[in-house]
């Protein structure tokens, strides 16, 4: 390893910026001509709009243009569109209902866009927006799952019967069946996972820039994928031809899944770009990234677990409902189903499994991936149902665990999943010698003595990367493939340059790529630049989400730099007149093995640009791309373990400790890593004790702001101790998993658990917020 | 935010006659309220008169049996403040309590006073104390001040100069925060005046605003000590009842904290 190589912890290249305040986000970029856009939006869960009147709002200061979901239909920009076909038990395609841009007929949340008022300032669009005038008439909403499957509920989409998008399944139905019949014993359980608002920091922003010349779309979006965008953008929605937009998304301030998708607002920017013929911006405050960021999680669900006398498992059968929201997000489809069910064996061999999980409508925030997407959910029902198994059956949580590991590797589960490599017991160990697990009975003991209710939780997390494998997705109803491309450029004077589909939105790319690079040339990673975000400038990617940057875009970058490497070595070889076969690559220099004979990377550079004198027929130049797609998912796993107080006088949680495994096969910048960790555990936390997007029997939120969602402070969180245990990822040359969505995945269970443990009562659902848990001892009290 | 226009009093006469002036106008002190809520779109003035410079609104006083917070001092300033500390050390607490380091550097007494948000630190404390609220035209005492949610006795233009708090005997103050918003989902403040009273507030838990829990004091008033609650019951008629708190676990919580404030 050099000192700036793989397995370094160099601080991030990219900090100097963020922490100065020099960031350039989307909100930051003007324009000349710049105008800017402020929607009208549906004070209603779930309406019909009537009439649009907006001859005052015209009329008002600095207003350049009103324009309304009729027009957008008119000029037929298409609708928005769900990327993943699922199809139902039945062999019927999911049925979904048509979400124009901005809704001409019907609104069906809380915040649904109706038209959008453009001004001079985005004040004169606040003021002008007001004054559109829209008629609507009330319907009866439907605000959760539990109302949207009642016999007779109000109907959102005609094309969805009964509110239902998919009734699907996976599994073996038969064979969960006899694994019942024979049991010993059974577990029961009904758990909620709750709905959360994303929330990141930077909130959505769109800049539209049309050229009228060229015809051409310029788009600044606030993106994870801008290549995904074009891409939609252009084939689905009728606005411009690929070749005609350029899409960048420049630094971007977090997006946890949430800056996935396409959004209605930025089609509607680039839309009235043209319209108007001048550059529109668009960005979201607070409130509006509440009503209009899609959401996460939301799935109530009953699992029952088989158990033979031994207390093995014999099967698990699970029936989940899924809120979608009024409409169906890019990826949505696939969250609770490819994304959710196929991680229900966990870190254990269960031989049968039947999951059916049906996905429906409500007049709520559309619902998609969001930090986990899927696994979190899965993780947390099975992390739940192992806990509450062993106190039934009156064994420790951490043996009834050991008992039902998979050992041996490749392991296939039952539900697709084909695991490639994993320790599961060293995990284990390892975080339960770091929580001293041994002795917390005499701790739980000593606080009892001192009138505290103490608890401790497990959680043993398997999650899904590294995504994903084209054609399994693709058999599996993708309508992309997932793999990922990179442009190695070695300039003239022997600079780097790495141009990458992923994009970094703050996983810290422009220093982990570089050390790659670093590790293999022996530069200094100050000699590498990462260029991402950029259609103009990266040839295609999809982007960054399901821990799937280092994985793939790593190893894409490593593809390509073999190539340059491959032919940086013939052009040395050449220079220095040895045999290729004896080029050796150290500290930035071309050596011919064994002698003192070498040439500097500058001057291979120079050699390639100047071809004075290359080898015979070599083309000029020092830059190649590769495209990788990976053959399989990477299975990071690890166990959390919490240990906590909680008061019985108010219901309040105080973290005792709370200790992370992880095993993300090689780390490039452990300190970058633990940075991943310590954020996605902070979303679990706050999954489990503070985060709910709520909404009221009308459908209306009553959480759309931080006065009322509770988000996360650094002091509600525990000081954690991470660790690592290793085993190397087969299926890609750098042994990597991928570590971006663990902590989310894993620590809601473990904090849960704990909980329960230490009030001694099994029916609590997250957020455990104070009021609940003090429900729950009261409850069992009286 | 509409667009208003901004003025800066030098003291406290010339606020109010530019008060007069516009045809809506509002003070404006730590803004820690008010400018949020002109984000929102929720409130428009038409002007915008800043007291956070006036001089004579900012201080704090002690006389003998007194301490005397002017209405500009910010809730950092009584938290940090030597004389509070030592007079009335669960008043500075309760200050240090109120939202992030950014609130308490901003926001002010006379602001929170002013605005009286049912979840708001100060009022518990001013009405337990029985403190009087000084204004530009009169002396207002606590037991008359608060009016109910978002609710004072001041009048159009009136302007809260200072407060004064009788020392207290005995006095502690514990609060329960709201996850989400850090206000009292439940806080109460105890106190026990230097002739003997005991006056307890309760803040964050009712949909009248800030009152007194009757029930509590009787407990206090015959034996100053948490046991003495033990068997008291709290109703929850008229507590607030949402999300974060049903209205049987406020009644509850407003036990639980008053016998946390005596032990404080
Ligand atoms: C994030 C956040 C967290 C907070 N947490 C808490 C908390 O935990 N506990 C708590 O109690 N509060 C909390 N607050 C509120 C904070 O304490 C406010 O600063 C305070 O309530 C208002 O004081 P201000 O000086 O900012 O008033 P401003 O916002 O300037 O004004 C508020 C109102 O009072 C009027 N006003 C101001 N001064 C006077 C005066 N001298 N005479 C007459 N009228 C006047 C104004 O016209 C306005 O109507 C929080 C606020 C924020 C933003």
């Amino acid at each position: 390893m050099g000192v700036e190589g793989i397995g370094a912890s160099v601080k991030r290249k990219e900090d100097r910026r963020f922490i100065t305040g020099k960031g350039r986000y989307v909100d930051d970029i003007k324009l000349v001509g710049l105008i800017h856009a402020h929607f009208t939006r549906s004070p209603h869960a779930h309406a019909k709009v009537k009439g649009i009147d907006s001859s005052e709002a015209m009329k008002m200061p600095g207003v350049v243009a009103v324009l309304t979901g009729q027009q957008i239909v008119d000029d037929k920009v298409g609708n928005l569109i769900c990327g993943w076909a699922i199809t139902s038990k039945d062999g019927s395609p999911m049925k979904m209902g048509a979400w124009p841009a901005m809704a001409p007929e019907t609104v069906r949340f809380v915040g649904q866009a109706v038209a959008v008022v453009i001004a001079e300032t985005k004040n004169q669009a606040k003021d002008a927006a007001e004054a559109v005038v829209v008629d609507y008439e009330e319907l009866e909403a439907v605000p959760d799952i539990r109302a949207a499957i009642k016999r007779g509920a109000p109907q959102l989409h005609p094309e969805a019967p009964g509110n239902v998008v998919y009734d699907w399944h996976i599994g073996d139905e038969a064979a969960v069946k006899g694994a019942f019949a024979k049991a010993a014993n059974v577990v029961e359980m009904d758990l909620t996972n709750n709905r959360l608002a994303p929330n990141p920091m930077e909130p959505r922003s769109a800049i539209a820039d049309y050229d009228t010349a060229e015809e051409h779309y310029t788009l600044y979006t606030t993106s994870q994928n801008p290549h995904v965008a074009r891409l939609v953008l252009s084939a689905f929605y009728n606005i411009a031809p690929e070749h005609k937009l350029r899409v960048i998304a420049p630094d971007v301030g977090g997006g946890f899944g949430s800056k996935i998708y396409i959004y209605p607002e930025e089609m509607v920017a680039l839309w009235a770009s043209k319209k108007v013929g001048r550059p529109v911006k668009w960005t979201s405050d607070r409130t509006e990234a509440f009503l209009t960021d899609h959401h996460g999680r939301d799935h109530i669900s009953k699992a029952e677990m088989a158990f033979d006398k031994d207390n093995k498992i014999l099967g698990l059968r699970v029936k989940t409902h899924a809120n979608f929201g009024a409409y169906m997000s890019l990826f949505s489809s696939a969250v609770p189903t490819y994304l959710y069910a196929t991680l229900l064996s966990g870190q254990y061999m269960i031989p049968a499994i039947y999951a059916e999980v049906m996905g429906v409508y409500t007049n709520t925030t559309p619902v998609d991936a969001y930090r986990g997407a899927g696994r979190p959910e899965a993780s947390y029902l099975l992390e739940r149902m192992m806990e509450t198994a062993a106190r039934q059956l009156k064994v420790d949580p951490t043996e009834l665990r050991r008992k039902n590991f998979i050992t041996t590797f490749p392991y296939q589960t039952p539900v697709i999943m084909a695991y490639d490599i994993g320790d599961f017991g060293a995990s284990l160990d390892a975080a339960m010698k770091a929580i001293d697990y041994a002795g917390f009975a005499g701790r739980k003991a000593k606080a009892k003595s001192e009138g505290k209710l103490r608890g401790i939780g497990v959680s043993c997390y398997i999650e899904a990367c590294g995504i994903a494998p084209s054609k399994a997705v693709g058999s599996l109803g993708a309508g992309v493939g997932l793999w990922e491309s990179a442009e190695v450029r070695v300039n003239p004077v022997g600079t780097i340059e790495i141009l990458t589909g992923s994009h970094s939105h703050g996983q810290g790319h422009e220093t982990t790529f570089a050390q790659l690079i670093s590790e293999r040339l022996g530069v200094p990673i100050s000699q590498v630049q990462i260029i991402h975000g950029d259609t103009d400038k990266v040839q295609f990617g999809m982007g960054t989400y399901g821990s799937r940057s280092l994985a793939v875009g790593g190893t894409a970058i490593i593809k390509a730099m073999e190539k340059v490497e491959a032919k940086a070595k013939k052009i040395a070889a050449h220079a220095l007149e040895a045999s290729e076969g004896d080029i050796v690559i150290e500290n930035g220099e071309f050596k011919v093995a064994g002698t003192d004979k070498s040439i500097a990377l500058p001057m291979v550079a120079l050699a390639a640009y100047t071809a004075h004198n290359l080898p015979d027929g070599m083309e000029p130049g020092l830059k190649e791309t590769a495209f990788y797609d990976p053959t399989n998912f990477t299975f990071p796993a690890g166990t959390y373990i919490c240990e906590l107080e909680v008061d019985a006088g108010t219901g309040k949680t105080s973290f005792v400790n709370f200790v992370a495994a992880d095993d993300f096969g090689r780390l490039i910048n452990p300190m970058i890593v633990e940075g991943q960790v310590h954020g996605g555990l902070a979303q679990g936390i706050g999954q489990a004790l503070l985060e709910h997007a709520v909404y009221d029997t009308n459908g209306q939120p009553v959480t759309a702001s931080f006065m009322d969602y509770a988000m996360p402070r650094a002091d509600d969180l525990p000081s954690f101790q991470l660790s690592h245990t290793t085993t190397l990822c087969p299926g890609n040359p750098l042994g990597v998993k991928g570590c971006g969505e663990a902590g989310a995945i894993g620590a809601s269970a473990a904090v849960i658990n704990a909980i329960t443990d230490a009030i001694d009562n099994n029916k609590l659902e997250m957020p455990a917020t104070p009021n609940r848990v003090w429900h729950a001892i009261h409850g069992k009290a009286r | 935010m509409y667009e208003t226009t901004y003025h800066r009093a030098s003291s406290v006469d010339e606020a109010a006659t530019m008060f007069t002036k516009g045809s809506e106008s509002k003070y404006l002190a730590g803004g820690h309220t008010l400018i949020p809520v002109m984000k929102q779109r929720l409130a428009s003035p038409s002007d915008i008169i800043d007291l956070g410079r006036i001089k004579e609104l900012i201080g704090i006083e002690a006389s003998g049996d007194a301490v005397t917070v002017k209405a500009a001092t910010t809730h950092c300033d009584v938290a940090t403040s030597k004389t509070v500390q030592t007079a009335i050390p669960a008043l500075a607490y309760l200050a240090s309590l109120i939202g992030d380091p950014a609130v308490r550097h901003r926001g002010t007494i006379g602001g929170s006073l002013a605005n009286n948000d049912p979840a708001a630190d100060y009022p518990a404390a001013v009405l337990a104390m029985g403190a009087t609220i000084k204004t530009n035209k009169r002396s207002i005492a606590a037991d008359d001040f608060f009016e109910g949610l978002f609710a004072t006795a001041l009048e159009e233009g009136e302007i809260i100069t200072a407060v004064s708090f009788p020392v207290p005997a005995k006095a502690g103050y514990a609060k329960f925060p709201h996850p989400a918003s850090r206000f009292a989902l439940v806080g109460v403040f105890v106190a026990k005046t230097k002739s003997g009273e005991v006056r307890v507030a309760v803040t964050g838990a009712s949909q009248s605003g800030v009152l007194r829990v009757t029930a509590v004091e009787s407990a206090l008033q015959a034996d100053w000590s948490a046991a003495a609650l033990d068997d008291v019951a709290i109703s929850d008629d008229g507590l607030f009842n949402d999300l974060h708190g049903s209205s049987d676990y406020r009644a509850h919580l407003i036990k639980v904290m008053a016998q946390r404030a005596l032990a404080g």
